[in-house]
């Protein structure tokens, strides 16, 4: 009995306090201060309220609240947005912004916040934000309408739609005002074309305003519901294939640079080169070396670091194989799988080298500023690092393809491959076309470490992970073919890429190390294979 | 038949290799554990164990010889026949630990126990009885040689190309024992043995018998390669090293012929990884490193290919040097195998005992004083090798 008493004291209380607010709505400041004796259910009305009023000022407090900074005053009940200041909190006026002054932590009694009431906030600020003369602060009031719509905000969305003049904002507003749309009481008809709305957004966050939405729409509109995910879903999905395709391409770029060198060393001259991968180390250390240079000397250089990494890298790699032709391979011809050993041996003499000089740790190499970022593009984001590098390869590819069709140095270099006694006949210095092709190679080999010093840990064992790689590209696009050499790299790595998500990437390798077997045992000169006598002998 | 077989085997210096092989297989042991351990004939219990290494590696490079210096293929990934003989091994080896494991687990080897497997997956069953488990030692590699050489021999694949494919084989191998799901033990392999058929591996006699067990299979494997390359068919065999073309179109299926001697060489390779996993006591998917099998070669190369005796020698000379070379100068091991490389390819193209066989036949030809006999004897006798890639 004395409890049913109390109860419709409570609730007479309830109501007097929300129509006596209700009373006062016009002054923001006044809403504040009930604010600070309001339980959980009035605070979300007073914030409602607070909202209506379509006041600016009252943003700074209501976020402040949802960060439970948000005092009241113990002796007269006003509210105070509050700062840590030592033991004692400073006290700003909500409204205004103004200080006024500091109190003890005992005088003050901070309000209550659940994560409902944050919730309420969060689409309370959303609207009031719709209304600031900020353009930047409309767009994303709108976002944050969009992104936890509710049934309350429409007539505000509405009423800045009506305002807004800007183009890019009004679009973001008729999407906010289309999900707000969906969780109001509005006709079938207009809730259908919020749908249409929605789902033009595409992307994940639609589908889930969708999904939330769809739980309380009316019966009638699940189809719509329904084929506006599927469309979007199917979007999603073409984007994802377009997202793997470029992580293949970037994969296959960086593939494309480890195997090209190759593709002269081995393609054109038939040199199993096995110290190729430790030519693409010490194009990875040179770099280094060059930014230690740039960092002690010339620190306003290091954007332009790579950019002469790339000559350096080339000479010193180009010198290398020029030593290594002249010293062992020369000796080796027309035996190729003694040439594998001898090089494999080189390799291991190289990678001790350099693990005697630089140490056996990782060095680090630094991005330069227009290498690190990325941006987006449809549904895709890009890395600017990775767009680097495959534009860098094939700039590298299609260079390298002119200097073998369009210059005198190619010319004698297909010479030599296709009949070496002919040319020789006819004034080719074979002997040095082959030492400038090795070392061309090689060289080429290092610009190939100047990039991928970028993307990989440069270590002295940088190199042994990408010879099996390189081997199998150069011999699945086929030998002495250099178009080969690029449809392969990229079709490797847009396999991987593919077959990474469903398999996991170290399976996924297996099956391409597996498939290029069984390809080779098809077409065991390789995908592009030169045709004609002189390759069976 | 198989009376011929042997006796033509046994040819001047495999009887002698033979007979010091089954010398050490009694001598080594013997001084391990009849002398007392202050005597100097004494061997210590790590000494047997690391010389039984090396001879596990000698059959690997024996295998190999058969293969590169008889019939012409490179093969880059013998080390994963090699792995998956020691493997086989392993498995058998991890059952007998039985409940001894960290877990306790009587059934499941312990990394299962860890990675909260249930049951044991159905390759592991059967892995319990040693002759099931001696089986595996010879069918997993000769059955991964048999497909892979199946594929690859029918449609013509060799020289350079064969050598990159069985490379990708074995990188693909390590890629796959590394992975956890396989149920191989993962990153760390097996190891934490305890015993053999009962005998305790640890002890020293059981370690004094491995080493006898190796050089035993050792001498009998090179009977074996011996009596195949001294065959009719080791005769068609070297056809096809020196040139193909012309052995099939004399009718002969090269096909067929290389698959046996793959086959049968992987399953050589598969023993020597079994007889090499309880000396070492660990097998992991490292075994399977493409570098291993490039280092298998340069053990055969520097022996001499092409003579069953020197891979041995080889192997046993340049892990000798490298066990030697980590201890003392552990820096300089890279650049001494580098160099080991490009000076054996370079100046002893047909190794130590290739260019011993040369200078001998050399001064017999020199005694029959025949001229053009000795001009051809002198150019590199390698030509007919060459003409093999």
């Amino acid at each position: 009995m004395l409890h049913q008493f109390f109860r419709l004291i409570l609730t007479v209380f309830a109501v007097c306090a929300v129509s006596f607010t209700a009373a006062a709505q016009s002054d923001p400041k006044t809403l504040f201060n009930e604010l600070g004796k309001a339980d959980f259910k009035q605070a979300e009305v007073l914030i409602g309220q607070l909202a209506a009023s379509g006041d600016p000022r009252v943003v700074p407090a209501l976020e402040a609240f949802s960060e439970g900074d948000l005092y009241a005053r113990k002796s007269d009940g006003a509210v105070f947005i509050t700062k840590a200041s030592g033991a004692n909190l400073a006290l700003i006026d909500p409204l205004s912004g103004e200080t006024a002054g500091e109190a003890p932590k005992g005088a003050m009694n901070k309000l209550k916040i659940n994560n409902s009431l944050r919730r309420v906030i969060r689409s309370a600020l959303g609207g009031l934000t719709l209304l600031s003369p900020d353009r930047n602060v409309r767009l994303e009031a709108a976002d944050a309408v969009l992104r936890s719509p509710s049934a309350e905000n429409l007539d505000l969305v509405e009423a800045a739609l009506a305002k807004e003049t800007d183009r890019e904002v009004k679009a973001r507003m008729e999407e906010a005002r289309a999900a707000s749309v969906l969780s109001s009481d509005r006709s079938l008809d207009e809730k259908r074309a919020a749908i249409e709305t929605v789902a033009s957004l595409g992307g994940r966050g639609a589908v889930s305003i969708l999904m939330t939405a769809s739980g309380a729409l009316d019966p009638a509109l699940k189809p719509d519901v329904d084929r506006a995910i599927g469309k979007i879903e199917s979007t999603l999905a073409f984007w994802d294939m377009g997202q793997n395709i470029w992580y293949g391409v970037s994969l296959g770029s960086v593939l494309l640079l480890a195997a090209i060198g190759l593709a002269i060393t081995f393609g054109v001259m038939g040199i199993i080169n096995m110290a190729h991968g430790e030519m693409v180390m010490i194009g990875a250390y040179a770099t280094f070396m060059v930014q230690e240079v740039i960092r002690t000397s010339a620190p306003h250089l290091f954007d332009w670091s790579l950019a002469i990494a790339v000559p350096v890298a080339f000479l010193i790699t180009g010198a290398i194989g020029l030593v290594i032709e002249r010293g062992v391979i020369r000796f080796l011809y027309g035996r190729p799988l003694e040439t594998l050993l001898a090089t494999w041996g080189i390799s291991l003499i190289l990678q001790q080298l350099i693990r005697t000089i630089f140490g056996p740790t990782n060095r680090e190499v630094g991005n330069p500023s227009w290498m690190s970022g990325s941006f987006p593009l449809g549904g895709l984001s890009i890395t600017w690092n990775r767009l680097w590098i495959v534009a860098f390869s094939l700039s590298i590819f299609f260079g390298l393809l002119l200097l073998m069709k369009r210059s005198a140095f190619g010319l004698q270099m297909r010479a030599v491959t296709q009949n070496r006694r002919m040319a020789s006949s006819m004034g080719i210095r074979t002997a040095w076309v082959d030492a400038f092709t090795f070392a061309l190679g090689s060289g080429i080999a290092g610009i190939a470490g100047v990039a991928l010093s970028q993307i990989d840990n440069v270590s002295p064992n940088l190199g042994q992970s990408y010879i099996i790689d390189s081997f199998m590209v150069v011999v699945f696009g086929g030998v002495g073919n250099l178009w080969g050499t690029l449809v392969g790299a990229l079709s490797l790595g847009v396999l991987n890429k593919f077959l990474e998500p469903s398999v996991g990437a170290v399976l996924g390798k297996i099956l391409v190390l597996v498939l290029i077997i069984l390809f080779i045992q098809k077409r065991p000169r390789g995908l592009f294979a030169l045709k004609g006598r002189a390759i069976e002998a | 038949m198989i009376t011929s077989f042997i006796l033509r085997a046994l040819e001047g210096r495999i009887i002698v290799a033979v007979a010091v092989l089954l010398a050490v297989a009694v001598l080594v042991p013997a001084a391990n554990l009849l002398t007392p351990p202050d005597s100097a004939l004494h061997i210590p219990t790590y000494a047997v164990s690391l010389m039984g290494k090396y001879l596990c590696y000698a059959l690997l490079a024996l295998a190999l010889d058969l293969v590169w210096g008889y019939c012409g293929i490179l093969s880059l990934g013998h080390g994963a026949f090699f792995a998956l003989g020691g493997y086989a091994m392993g498995m058998y080896l991890m059952r007998q630990i039985g409940s001894r494991g960290v877990y306790g687990n009587p059934e499941l080897p312990d990394f299962m126990v860890f990675l909260n497997w249930k049951e044991l997956p159905w390759f592991w069953h059967g892995m319990d009885m040693f002759w099931f488990a001696m089986l595996m030692v010879l069918v997993v590699p000769g059955l991964l040689a048999f497909i892979f050489g199946w594929f690859a021999f029918r449609s013509r694949v060799n020289g350079v190309y064969l050598s990159i494919i069985t490379q990708a084989m074995t990188y693909a191998l390590l890629l796959a024992f590394f992975r956890n799901d396989m149920g191989f033990g993962g990153n760390n392999g097996l190891t934490d043995y305890k015993e053999i058929l009962g005998f305790s591996v640890q002890a020293d006699g059981t370690r004094a018998v491995l080493f006898a067990l190796s050089a035993i299979m050792l001498s009998l494997c090179l009977i074996i390669s011996s009596g195949i390359v001294r065959s009719k068919f080791g005769k068609v065999l070297v056809g096809v090293r020196d040139a193909e073309s012309r052995v099939r179109f004399l009718g002969f299926r090269v096909e067929n012929i290389k698959l046996f001697t793959f086959v049968v060489s992987a399953m050589m390779a598969g023993i020597a990884g079994a007889l090499f996993v309880p000396q070492v006591g660990i097998i992991n998917p490292g075994e399977f490193a493409p570098a291993n099998s490039i280092e298998v070669v340069v053990w055969t190369a520097v022996g001499g290919r092409g003579t069953l005796i020197g891979p041995i020698i080889g192997a046993i000379l340049v892990n000798g040097g490298k066990s030697f070379f980590t201890g003392a100068f552990p820096e300089a091991w890279l650049y001494a195998l580098g160099a080991l490389f490009i000076g054996v390819t370079l100046f002893l193209p047909k190794g130590i005992v290739g260019t011993i066989q040369a200078r001998t036949s050399g001064r017999r030809a020199m005694k029959a004083a025949v001229e053009a006999e000795k001009g051809r004897t002198e150019t590199p006798a390698a030509t007919p090798i060459q003409a093999a890639e």
